[in-house]
């Protein structure tokens, strides 16, 4: 019989204390924001209208009649729905491929594309605004899905990778006895053992898409802007307008946040490798 | 029909060559078993048939085609895992039918099927469950059964009961001997289990190091081995190996007596000892002998009533009909 050590008096009280704290400490820039969304301009700055004052909605309609936000909205959506697409088409077979038909050069393969992620992006502004502006892609759909899925892209045939390796060699073999072809093998056996793991890769992958700043503003000014950039467009130096920017910044993360949310089980359990059993 | 011809075939991990260029030819309906010790390439051979390896050199042919250039699936041949490898996400029912679904055979064909292979491994009762749900011998079981389903021209085994408590171990391998009756189907079977080898095989293959040391029904196994490596790994418990004066007298570099070969007494025999450890199995007993002067260790098998202890002196009488003689390189001559 095993013995199970009482409680300590830590693992009891302090753990869930720790653990409200830095969940707090955590969400207190996000709560801090939303509040101050409902606060206008004026508001906003004055510190004796902290956590007492006229909520006012502002903030928000002036941001959909003023500032276009739907267009944001819409071009972020499909840049990231898109990128998110494209990087598991070209990521699922890459990471089946080097999963199961491993050569001596995998590993270093794989150490290469991640070491992309490596280099600062902003080594590369220059070169990538000038490309960009001279083959006529700047600020265009096509070139945010680009950008969005290569930089996605390693980190997503890593952990593509890692779930692909965790399906047993003989279930594959044994397919491959029963007579599946390749797409057989991919759609009867791989696909399903490793649903788990590319939903929440897939989910990964979109949230780091919708929440990508430093190329989205940087290589669009309207046509493909997407949410990033018009939260950088109400960022007023002075500070004047805190009440305004808070409310761009909490409805440009309010649906990832929601998204987040609704798939937290899925994303634990992907972000743990633990979803191939 | 299953007449597999292995010719010249050679395999090599990188610069290691596992099974150097090798021939053997397995019999339409023959129950052949490849033993040998771990990492002595059996599974590699049989993977190689199979078709999940490729070979280094060499010619496979199934029923005179050649098909060493034939991706598994299109081989004829049904595989049984050591792991099962089931497939976790399907019912039983489905895990059966995957090979004919793959097939394109019609659904109410394959449901005939299914519940046909069912019924003959006991399995009607699981039909709906996923493999996490059944224990290790109904898992094998329906590994099994998705085998048979195909009807393949030939079985691969590798080591499919390895898994299995003592108990259990026993009942399937009657089983696969009933079914190769039954089905008069090739089949390949690998274990290092030599009492597996023995009970079940038409024909055995022992291999070491890649290399075939010997072909041949057990009993040709057991009464002529080639040479000391076979004597040693047929038969149980092993063959006692004695070298110097004693098999010189026989006119021998080394001489080999099984244990149940040796008669045992308390007063008078050709060689004497001390017990050092006594096994009684209630049908037999065995003896490990020392201080005989003649190796390590004797080991002697006697009826189940016969009751020496550790530190009795024990008499043993080889009998001489059944002494093999090996030469100083290790073969067997007569
Ligand atoms: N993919 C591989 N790459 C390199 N070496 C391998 C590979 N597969 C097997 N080997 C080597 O080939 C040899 C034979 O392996 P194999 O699995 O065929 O042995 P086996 O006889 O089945 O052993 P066991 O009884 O332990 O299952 C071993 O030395 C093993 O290390
Ligand atoms: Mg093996």
């Amino acid at each position: 019989m095993a013995i199970v050590a009482p409680p300590s008096r830590f693992s009891k009280y302090g753990r869930p204390v720790l653990a409200w704290a830095v969940g707090l400490l955590f969400f207190f820039p996000i709560f801090w924001m939303i509040l101050t969304s409902f606060k206008s301009d004026a508001d906003a700055v004055k510190p004796e209208y902290l956590f007492v004052f006229q909520p006012t909605l502002e903030n928000y309609l002036n941001m959909t009649e003023n500032y276009d936000y739907w267009r944001f909205a819409k071009n972020s959506v499909i840049t990231a729905v898109s990128a998110t697409i494209f990087t598991l088409f070209v990521g699922i077979p890459c990471a089946y491929a080097m999963a199961f038909n491993p050569s001596k050069a995998t590993k270093d393969v794989l150490m290469w594309m991640l070491s992309t992620k490596m280099l600062p992006a902003a080594a590369v502004l220059y070169p990538m605004t000038f490309l960009t502006k001279s083959l006529g892609l700047f600020d265009t759909h096509f070139l945010v899905i680009m950008v969005l899925s290569l930089i996605n892209l390693p980190i997503v045939v890593w952990m593509l990778f890692t779930y692909f390796k965790e399906i047993p060699k003989d279930i594959i073999e044994a397919g491959q006895m029963d007579g599946v072809n390749t797409w057989g093998e991919f759609k009867e056996i791989l696909v399903p053992l490793a649903w788990g793991g590319i939903v929440s890769t897939a989910l990964l992958c979109f949230i780091f898409c919708w929440n990508e700043a430093y190329w989205t503003v940087r290589l669009t000014t309207t046509e493909a802007a997407t949410l990033s950039k018009l939260i950088e467009g109400n960022r007023a130096p002075e500070g004047l307008f805190f009440g305004r920017l808070s409310a761009v910044s909490a409805a440009a993360v309010g649906p990832i946040v929601v998204l987040g949310w609704f798939c937290q089980k899925q994303l634990v359990q992907g972000l743990t490798f633990g979803a191939v059993k | 029909m299953g007449r597999i011809v292995l010719d010249k075939v050679s395999k090599k991990f990188g610069d290691v060559e596992v099974i150097p260029p090798l021939d053997l030819t397995i019999e339409d309906g023959e129950f052949a078993v490849f033993v040998g010790p771990s990492g002595c390439g059996k599974s590699t051979l049989l993977r190689m048939i199979a078709g999940l390896e490729d070979l280094t050199s060499g010619d496979i042919e199934i029923d005179g085609e050649n098909v060493t250039q034939v991706p598994p699936s299109k081989r004829g041949l049904a595989m049984v895992f050591q792991s099962y490898a089931l497939y976790p996400h399907m019912s039983v029912r489905k895990n059966i039918a995957f090979p004919l679904r793959m097939e394109g055979m019609p659904q109410a064909e394959i449901d005939k099927k299914v519940e046909a292979a069912a019924e003959s491994l006991n399995l009607n009762d699981y039909l709906e469950r996923k493999p996490a749900a059944l224990s290790g011998g109904q898992r094998q079981r329906v590994a099994i059964g998705r085998a048979i389903v195909r009807n393949p021209s030939g079985f691969l085994f590798d080591e499919p009961l390895s898994n299995l408590d003592a108990a259990l171990r026993v009942g399937m391998r009657l089983e696969i001997s009933e079914m190769h009756e039954r089905m008069q189907t090739t089949m390949i079977y690998v274990t290092h289990d030599q009492v597996e080898a023995m009970t079940m095989a038409d024909k055995i293959v022992v291999l070491r190091a890649g290399v075939i040391e010997q072909v041949g029904s057990p009993l040709d196994l057991y009464r002529a081995p080639r040479n000391k490596f076979v004597a040693g790994f047929i038969g149980s418990p092993k063959m006692n190996f004695i070298e110097g004066e004693e098999a010189a007298k026989h006119g021998a570099h080394t001489i080999g007596v099984r244990p149940e070969h040796i008669e045992v007494s308390a007063s008078s025999g050709a060689w004497k000892g001390v017990v050092s450890v006594s096994e009684h199995l209630g049908s037999d007993s065995f003896f490990h002998v020392h201080d005989t002067g003649l190796a390590e260790t004797i080991t002697v098998r006697a009826g189940g009533e016969v009751g020496f202890r550790h530190g009795d002196t024990i008499h043993l009488t080889p009998r001489d009909d059944v002494i093999h003689k090996f030469d100083s390189s290790g073969l067997r001559f007569e």
